[in-house]
């Protein structure tokens, strides 16, 4: 057995935090880049800002948004790894609150969702998803999503026979249902099967993949190709001011479903797709 | 693509000129309000209370910036969705106030109320807080504190970069 500290735990998570808010992954930035040389007029000017804004942030240690988001993370952790130092749970939102702190991280956390409504004022509790895995190792997943894309998300229960055309029909559906709220271009992640929950956990996923990187499997990665060019076929555009990039990139994962379902999930992730993980 | 820097508060005479798709520069006191804040200003509309502001000629802008870090004014501040604020913005448009950032589109009935009180809706880049923020001189809260980022502040604007998204003729930026 390895054992693994409260001191560890709280520290990854606020590292991870701290440095999401202000820095994106090369691959996001690669794709913002390939997208600003291709746009002209008021959507090239708004690339441009995006860009610019990447450098400001990280200079400056200013987040790239003020929606610092809900801090989403994944755990994967190895069944030879043990942690004695009492509530797991504790020691992530410790890290959290350290990162809003120290970070100068926005509280976008209400107690209650529907009546009271008050902020908890540290943005916690994370929204923590646990995976075992083999072996002795931990790793966190760390993504601060914000609510102007995950407001444009959605899910349903399609009928297996309605197939690949009620997949697509619904993921446009929702990208033009979005319009300019979720800040695009966007990247689209789309869980298919499980179930009800799985396909959001899916679709969430989806979006911490390498931008651009295709499903293993060629039938997926051709739907996400095809599903790619009708949504920057809608010219919706940066911000929705018109263009030819509406999303930077379309995911799917897929898991297998009972004989009655064809659960479909699609997330939408902003441009400021941040998300960071380290392994311990 | 139009170039052009104005001065809050807003006049007709300004906004007049304003046109879809133009790039402005907005220079001046704005303030800040998005979700809870309009809540809080529509309850005190209801009971004829005085406002924490005068509403005449001013712009709002929908923004719950990050905390301001030592030797800053404000952190982090672009844009928040524009559309959770669509019930609230035709009343305060009847009151006197010009205009709104934001960003995403409008429901029809703001867009209307845009055209008839001859006011305008600007669009600033979502997900660019640190560059915008760079572009805000001094943050003072006057309302709301106990809201925290959706405190309403007093926002001193310099060459504030936004573009022209619903004009005073009603035209549309998302629908062109």
């Amino acid at each position: 057995m390895r054992k693994i500290s409260r001191e560890q735990i709280v520290n990854t998570v606020k590292n991870l935090y701290k440095e999401a808010a202000i820095s994106l992954p090369g691959d996001v930035q690669e794709a913002i880049k390939a997208a600003y040389e291709k746009e002209e007029g008021i959507s090239r000017e708004i690339l441009g800002q995006i860009i610019e804004n990447q450098k400001i942030a990280l200079e400056e240690k200013i987040p790239l948004c003020q929606d610092t988001g809900i801090a989403v993370l994944f755990v994967y952790w190895g069944t030879e790894a043990i942690y004695e130092d009492g509530d797991l749970m504790e020691a992530l939102n410790e890290g959290v609150r350290l990162a809003v702190k120290e970070g100068y991280l926005r509280a976008s956390v209400v107690d209650d969702p529907l009546f009271e409504r008050k902020n908890t004022k540290d943005n916690t509790p994370a929204i923590v998803h646990f995976e075992l895995t083999a072996g002795d190792k931990v790793k966190i997943v760390l993504a601060p999503k914000g609510a102007g894309s995950e407001n444009m998300s959605s899910i349903k229960m399609l009928k297996p026979a309605e197939g690949i055309e009620a997949v697509k029909a619904f993921v446009i559906e929702t990208v033009k249902k979005a319009g300019g709220n979720p800040c695009p271009p966007i990247i689209v992640g789309v869980g298919i099967g499980g179930n009800f929950e799985k396909s959001a956990i899916l679709a969430k996923k989806a979006l911490l993949r390498k931008a651009g990187k295709p499903n293993e499997n060629p039938n997926f990665a051709k739907l996400e190709r095809e599903l790619l060019e009708e949504i920057n076929s809608l010219h919706i555009g940066p911000m929705a001011v018109g263009g030819k990039t509406t999303a930077l990139a379309v995911h799917i994962e897929y898991a297998p479903c009972h004989i009655a379902s064809l659960p479909v999930a699609v997330n939408i992730q902003c441009h400021a797709a941040r998300h960071k993980e380290v392994e311990l | 693509m139009k170039r052009i820097k104005i001065e809050t508060p807003l006049t007709e005479e300004v906004i007049k000129d304003l046109k879809v798709g133009d790039m402005v520069f907005i220079n001046g006191y704005v303030y800040t309000a998005r979700d809870a804040a309009h809540k809080r200003l529509f309850e005190l509309i209801k009971i004829n209370a005085p406002l924490p502001f005068d509403l005449k000629g001013q712009i709002i802008y929908y923004v719950g910036p990050t905390p301001a870090p030592p030797g800053k004014v404000i952190g982090s501040a672009g844009p928040t969705t524009s559309s959770r604020m669509d019930s609230y913005a035709p009343l305060l448009l009847s009151m006197g106030l010009k205009g709104m950032i934001g960003k995403g589109q409008r429901s029809k009935e703001v867009k209307e109320a845009i055209k008839h009180y001859k006011a305008i809706y600007f669009l600033a880049t979502g997900g660019a807080g640190a560059l915008l923020s760079k572009h805000i001189i001094s943050a003072e809260e006057i309302a709301f504190s106990d809201l925290g980022t959706e405190s309403i502040k007093k926002l001193l604007l310099k060459d504030f970069p936004v573009f022209v998204a619903i004009d005073s003729y009603g035209g549309d930026i998302f629908e062109r």
